[in-house]
């Protein structure tokens, strides 16, 4: 495994989920995971300790030496939010695709019917796109789009305004207005685990500003979200992400996946991806 | 009526589904199954020792098995959702509980990471899913769209969920027309609602294009 793939920061447990040591998978290689008291520990398949840091809710940890600090999410620390933790969902797909799903909002309409998206609202209008040099990072911002319910808390029609931010090459964030706080942004996470590059655990985590709705409504709304996109992520074709364009004909729609894909190809990041030979 | 709910669970879908048909309103209170495991919490075994998901609460009625809800929401005015033949709709809720067993439980497997013997569950899911191929395209021939007559009954409602969510658990639904045909016919009835996993008919495909 080369450097630019082993040098990341990834999530592999929710930390409120590990009692006794268990055993998962990273980036094809078997890691245990464990707990003493409130220290977190992870150990590859040779007994050696990785890194770990407990945060947003999960358990991070990396094979390689990652030369610097597991993002960081300002916003989800202020106070008075709710962090939820929505477990693992498991799917057949790259981690990649899975992460370029969540930055799609082309599909809202069709996947997440009278939810996310409806018709005749199907248009995306213009948004902008920038890799970040300063911080290594892709970030859409300025995306709007209709939506007949946009959060659990949402009681109509809004339209939405979304900021996605690729912060690590298999974690993406969401920021998007909160109904209850204008001025304010609400935090939906996805980080992706890797098991292997055509097999995945997806933990979704929320920062939110609701403080009325049950907890367990609001991890059910994420996880049938979640759950439309599974059957779109395993039927994709082909089963890896392709990094070179011409592959797919992006839309205005598609900007941000093609800057994902040129941001992972940059950084050299091939694991869970299609890399035709120049 | 109270309906202890987990979204992602077919046998709760299945009672949410019969309800939506019937049009007969109910409260739904989710219960977070995954991660919090909330469904073998002291609460929840008050209400239900068996700890299982969903709970119906009917004033001073709880039911705790999917197949008796179905039959607790029919009333004298939709008696037909029971059938005109008792033994036969006994006959395919008994089914519904063995797909639960063997698709539900690969699909329990495969997205939520439960402990099962992944091939056998598997295998019985195939083995059941050629036997409703075959008994629905028999039905067919004979002119009915359902499992046991022209009309749809409880006992469609109990076998639907896990036989379309099939895929969700890596058994496929390509072979099997006769029951991709009975599924969309459930699709189309009047109130039908979907559930993750299970789509509603919308005709969104564009026409096809012309050959330049
Ligand atoms: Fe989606």
């Amino acid at each position: 495994m080369t450097a630019g793939i082993a040098d990341h920061w990834y999530p592999v447990a929710m930390c409120s989920g590990i009692s006794s040591p268990r055993d998962t998978r990273l980036l094809g290689q078997e890691i245990t995971i464990g707990r003493e008291g409130e220290q977190f520990w992870v150990r590859d398949v040779h007994g050696k300790t990785l890194p770990a840091i407990a945060r947003y809710g999960h358990l991070w940890t990396s094979p390689g030496q990652p030369n610097r600090d597991l993002f960081s999410i300002p916003e989800a620390e202020a106070p008075g939010r709710r962090l939820v933790d929505c477990g693992a969902v498991r799917v057949k797909c790259s981690p990649l695709r899975a992460v370029e799903n969540f930055l799609d909002i082309a599909h809202f309409p069709f996947v997440h019917t009278d939810i996310l998206g409806a018709e005749p609202y199907t248009e995306v209008s213009r948004y902008e796109v920038q890799i970040r040099e300063e911080v290594d990072e892709v970030w859409a911002t300025k995306v709007k789009f209709f939506q007949p319910q946009a959060a659990r808390s949402a009681a109509g029609g809004i339209t939405t305004e979304y900021m996605y931010r690729v912060a690590a090459p298999t974690s993406a964030v969401l920021y998007k207005t909160c109904p209850p706080r204008p001025g304010e942004w609400d935090i939906i996470t996805l980080f992706v685990q890797p098991l292997t590059e055509e097999l995945c655990d997806v933990w979704p985590w929320m920062a939110l500003y609701d403080d009325t709705s049950p907890l367990a409504e609001l991890v059910s709304f994420q996880q049938m979200i979640f759950m439309q996109d599974r059957s779109i992520l395993e039927s994709q074709i082909p089963r890896k992400l392709p990094l070179d364009p011409g592959m797919e004909a992006p839309t205005q729609a598609d900007l941000t996946s093609v800057a994902y894909r040129r941001w992972l190809k940059r950084i050299g990041f091939t694991y869970g991806a299609q890399v035709v030979a120049a | 009526m109270i309906l202890y709910d987990y979204v992602l669970s077919a046998s709760c879908y299945k009672v949410r589904l019969m309800a939506a048909l019937l049009d007969i309103p109910i409260t739904l209170k989710a219960v977070n199954f995954h991660p919090e495991k909330q469904h073998k919490s002291p609460e929840m075994l008050r209400l239900n020792a068996a700890g299982t998901l969903p709970v119906l609460v009917d004033g001073d009625v709880i039911l705790v098995q999917s197949a008796d809800m179905l039959r607790h929401l029919v009333t004298p005015k939709n008696a037909g959702w029971l059938g005109d033949n008792p033994a036969q709709t006994e006959k395919w809720l008994d089914f519904a509980s063995r797909l639960n067993a063997s698709l539900g439980m690969a699909r329990l497997h495969d997205v939520l990471m439960f402990d099962a013997d992944i091939d056998q569950v598997r295998c019985d899911g195939v083995a059941q899913l050629r036997q409703l191929e075959e008994w629905l395209t028999e039905q067919r021939f004979d002119g009915m769209t359902f499992l046991t007559g022209a009309a749809p009954t409880i006992a469609d409602i109990a076998c639907f969920p896990n036989a379309a969510l099939a895929e969700d658990g890596g058994v496929s639904l390509d072979p099997y027309p006769s029951i991709r045909l009975w599924m969309r016919a459930i699709r189309s009835l009047p109130g039908f609602i979907e559930m993750p996993g299970i789509h509603r008919l919308h005709e969104l495909s564009p026409a096809p294009a012309r050959p330049e």
